[in-house]
């Protein structure tokens, strides 16, 4: 770790004091921890699985980033990296791993499909991005996108955490967080915001 | 023996483990952030440490790499020219139907004009497969090298966006470039050699 | 170019006299089969004519003749050209018998062919849904059926030009996503159906306790999410403490209806779509689309390019044995260090792919009549440095790591059994089935392109256990590699491709199927062209996806902590499996 990092500029350190104090913020401090443990969730959807995989293999190695640790369980993961097409069938149990996922958490987006739908988006079974189920932070687009690609979004994550602020992260707001509701399987997927206009489309039909 | 065959698989990590050291003396001071010791670490002679130190040292792409297309203008005198024409082809040929153009049409004939008034590309269908400058006749779209595009929100290319140099293009790509700049060239020589065939024609 | 199947000089007439006709439509082949004569046909094709291996069943709506068609690919094991089958049904009244009893093999595909298409199995016993979920409104595959993005029936959409104005499909349909209900569905009066029917299924079994004891038998869910499916997979299984009572996989997750798009695409839209089936080697895929497609145009590929393609597959196949190793270590719990080794190997295989193709995992190398382009400047030389010194190297050094390993040997050694006569009944193909002892190798024992030009060995393991299921992959490493280095040495100079490249390709009516021997197993493409742009029907026998059927019955009676080195020992891909 090197001072320029941790060092709040607008303090002046006298020169016998260089390297042996450290003047810096509560926010900064907050946010270097975070920022250098961010545990992904061990979890693959689809083709861009695979970079990831590759991205957490020797050569790329994201443990450079503090990222080693991929974590099966939600209980203990900080970001989830959606990689690969979210499906239908998919999409309750995306939402319920997100609802178990404990605050801070963070969501990546790696790939055309979990961005915006890919090119299966037409697709019968196909949700046009995670996006419409739970939000995310990043978006990385390619198709799969490169080890090397996927480095820069979570670097792009890291830059998104260094500019939160403890006084107004919403995990330290006063009340609940409310939970993302689950979608349903019906005759097709139903998002819950929608009931009441699937309730009223049927009763005109 | 009971557990030879560990220790004899521990033998092979041990040899790695050793590897990485002796490969650091062997390279000393260049193995790391030189573009002679990212070769040899992506080379079959590769041993030791295996690691890309990306952001700070980058794998060189090769030239066919594919990301996301782009759209080539060459700069000329009266300013930038674009080559794609809006023919269309690029819109037909892509798989998930992630390209849309508008073509421009005359204002006072209504006849259309070859450039492409709007032209958008949604970088969250692209599916990377090339095929849009594979059968560009015009070689006016290309795949570009450059992956570091994430960000905070959907990606949607316009027209301007899209919009690369044709230096920047042989710049990416020399081999494929050399190639179809003379094919060009080789064509227009033709297209030369006949007009003055027929203006010879003409005067005889 | 792939041998055609040949319309075999087999006499039906005698046999059957009545009910099995030959196909005569033009561009067809094979026979078609009364509905009533279909088990008795295909019980004697199996004892009496030697075609003991079902590889594929499908179906196609023919919507205008009123029609559906169920499709039967059946091989024979010793090698040969392969024959065809069809029993036609009314589109109304879709019920054809079940094949279940006599090739277990047919059991997830008819389900699937019951999933998308509403093809109703008599006496098939788990007769459910299998990559939708149960309460899904219609089949989907079916061509009047659309779902909600739905623009028009083929590809280009003429909305992208020359008046492409930019939108995205969500802001032109109701609820802003990729959902449609039933005209008369009211959310709050449904009753949802959930999983009743997979429990119900999975309480079918037979209660073998003879301690007396009565102990409470317990139902668990791996997965989706979990760490050692390989994807999204997941697996429902009833306990009795820790022995499998009964187990049935439960797929779908990702099921990017593959099919339903490639129906939409045309012929070569469907190229880079088939690098996302298997995920882990697109040039496979590509190869077995590209036959398939080829032999219905009828076209010659240059001796360069097959070469070429050659050299791609094998390499393709060497990079997915290693991350299939690896993962199968993970799966047992050495987390890691394997894996890493083996995806180091791959990393330079994927260089090599990524230099000539541009791409490291989805290629889109192959095209009709050839390849995209040809292989840069020092991309053979890449290739021989690898498949001269250091794989070879590398795989021994692998095989030193692991193989004697006695953790790795009394975890695997003995179990998840299958036999010989159980791989052939339930359709497995690739290292699985030879695994077991069946030497069936489709680049032997049906060659397509210029395999039969080379000298190597088609790798068989007698025990069929998990083991032989690991050992078996180093095996075919090696093989690869030594028809890697054949290639390098005798590939020619010469053009790439078949005339010009076009991107619109004609394709006269009439059905093919391409296989290719795939890292997998035998991967399968079934195209049905009418003439037009874009394929009739476009199906995908996948390796992963069948080598699935055997895998309830192998784990019976195995512990928990068994089923999941019997998967990573099968080699999935959740991309192929689900499609």
């Amino acid at each position: 770790m090197e001072n320029k990092d941790l060092n709040s500029p607008g303090y002046e350190i006298p020169d016998d004091m260089q390297g042996v104090v450290s003047i810096t913020t509560m926010d900064r401090i907050y946010n270097w921890g975070r920022r250098s443990s961010v545990w992904p969730l061990m979890f693959g959807l689809a083709c861009c699985a695979i970079e990831m995989i590759c991205t957490a293999a020797s050569r790329y190695d994201f443990s450079r980033f503090g990222m080693e640790v991929m974590r099966p369980s939600p209980r203990q993961a900080d970001m989830m990296l959606v990689s690969g097409t979210v499906t239908k069938k998919m999409a309750p149990t995306i939402v319920r791993l997100y609802n178990q996922m404990p605050e801070p958490k963070y969501v990546v987006a790696m790939g055309a499909c979990a961005s915006g739908g890919g090119p299966f988006k037409e697709g019968y079974n196909v949700v046009s991005g995670v996006d419409k189920l739970i939000p995310v932070d990043v978006y990385v687009p390619g198709c799969p996108p490169t080890p090397q690609a996927l480095i820069n979004g979570l670097i792009k994550l890291q830059e998104l955490i260094d500019t939160q602020s403890i006084k107004q992260v919403r995990w330290y707001q006063k009340g609940e967080l409310a939970a993302v509701p689950i979608p349903i399987l019906g005759p097709d997927l139903i998002y819950q915001r929608d009931i009441p206009a699937i309730h009223d489309a049927g009763k005109e039909a | 023996m009971y557990g030879k065959g560990i220790l004899k698989g521990l033998g092979v990590t041990l040899k790695r483990f050793v590897n990485t050291y002796v490969d650091d003396l062997k390279w000393l001071g260049k193995r790391y952030y030189t573009a002679e010791g990212l070769a040899h670490r992506s080379s079959k002679d590769a041993s030791g440490i295996f690691t890309v130190q990306y952001p700070e040292e980058k794998l060189p792409v090769p030239e066919e790499f594919r990301f996301i297309p782009f759209l080539v203008y060459d700069e000329t005198e009266e300013g930038n020219e674009i080559r794609c024409t809006s023919c269309g082809i690029c819109a037909k040929v892509c798989p998930p139907q992630c390209i849309w153009i508008v073509r421009t049409s005359d204002p006072k004939t209504g006849r259309p004009v070859p450039a492409p008034a709007d032209f958008t590309i949604d970088a969250d269908i692209c599916m990377n497969c090339g095929l849009c400058s594979e059968y560009c006749p015009f070689d006016a779209i290309k795949m570009d090298h450059d992956y570091e595009i994430a960000s905070y929100g959907r990606t949607v290319y316009g027209l301007e966006d899209l919009m690369k140099p044709a230096s920047y293009y042989a710049e990416i790509r020399p081999i494929n470039n050399s190639i179809e700049e003379a094919a060009r060239k080789a064509k227009e020589e033709a297209k030369a050699a006949k007009a003055a065939a027929r203006a010879a024609k003409a005067a005889q | 170019m792939a041998t055609p199947i040949e319309a075999p000089t087999l006499d039906f007439s005698s046999r059957f006299p009545e009910g099995v006709v030959a196909d005569e439509r033009k561009g067809f082949e094979g026979y078609i089969v009364d509905a009533d004569k279909l088990i008795e046909f295909a019980t004697a094709l199996r004892d009496e004519f030697g075609y003991d291996y079902l590889s594929s069943v499908t179906g196609v709506d023919y919507v205008a003749e009123e029609m559906l068609e169920v499709v039967y690919h059946a091989y024979k094991t010793i090698g040969g050209a392969g024959l065809v089958y069809k029993v036609q049904v009314a589109r109304d009244k879709a019920e054809v018998p079940s094949l279940y009893d006599v090739f277990p093999g047919a059991d997830f595909q008819e389900r699937e062919a019951w999933d998308l298409m509403g093809i109703k199995f008599t006496g098939h016993p788990d007769l459910r849904r299998i990559l939708l979920w149960e309460g899904f409104d219609g089949h989907p595959l079916r061509k009047d059926w659309q779902e909600a993005y739905y623009e028009a029936d083929v590809k280009p959409f003429k909305s992208r030009w020359p008046e492409g104005n930019f939108y995205r499909s969500e802001e032109k349909v109701d609820y802003k996503a990729n959902v449609k209900y039933p005209g008369n569905f009211d959310p709050e009066k449904w009753v949802p159906e959930g999983e009743d029917a997979l429990y119900g299924s999975l309480a079918k079994y037979e209660d073998t306790d003879t301690s007396g004891l009565k102990t409470d038998h317990i139902t668990v869910n791996l997965g989706p999410q979990h760490p050692s499916t390989h994807g999204v997979f997941r697996i429902a299984a009833t306990l009795d403490g820790e022995t499998i009572m009964n187990m049935k996989p439960v797929m779908g997750y990702l099921h990017r209806n593959h099919e339903k798009i490639g129906e939409r695409n045309t012929y070569l839209q469907n190229m880079p779509f088939t690098d996302r089936l298997d995920y882990l080697s697109s040039m496979s895929n590509n190869f077995g689309y590209a036959l398939a497609v080829e032999k219905l145009m009828n076209i010659e590929v240059p001796e360069r390019a097959e070469y070429i393609r050659v050299l791609m597959a094998e390499l393709t196949r060497v990079q997915n044995h290693l991350f299939a190793i690896g993962m199968f270590l993970n799966d047992l719990g050495a987390f890691f260090t394997p894996s890493l080794y083996a995806i180091e190997e791959r990393e330079l295989v994927l260089d090599i792919f990524e230099m000539v193709s541009g791409s490291r995992m989805m290629c889109n190398y192959f095209r009709f009549g050839g390849l995209a382009r040809d292989l840069p400047e020092g991309a053979l030389t890449m290739i021989r440095g690898l498949a001269f010194e250091r794989l070879p190297r590398k795989v021994d050094e692998m095989d030193r790591f692991l193989s004697d390993n006695e953790i790795l040997r009394s975890r695997t050694v003995g179990q998840g059994y299958l036999s010989a006569e159980d791989a052939i009944r339930y359709s497995a193909a690739g290292p699985m089935l030879r695994a077991s002892g069946v030497p069936y190798d489709i680049r032997r024992a049906d060659p397509y392109s210029i395999y039969d030009r080379f000298d190597f060995n088609v790798a068989v393991r007698q025990n069929g256990d998990i083991f032989d299921r690991y050992i078996i992959r180093l095996d075919e490493i090696r093989e690869s590699l030594r028809i890697i280095q054949q290639a390098v040495e005798q590939i020619p100079e010469g053009p790439i491709q078949t005339g010009k490249p076009q991107y619109q390709v004609r394709v006269p009516a009439g059905e093919s199927y391409g296989r290719v021997e795939g890292p997998k197993g035998e991967l399968g493409f079934y195209v049905v062209s009418d003439g037009k742009a874009n394929p009739y029907r476009y199906h995908v026998r996948a390796p992963s996806f069948i080598n699935l059927t055997a895998f309830g019955p192998m784990c019976q009676g195995l512990k928990i902590a068994d089923v999941v080195a019997v998967l990573g020992s099968i080699d999935i891909v959740l991309g192929e499996t689900d499609r």
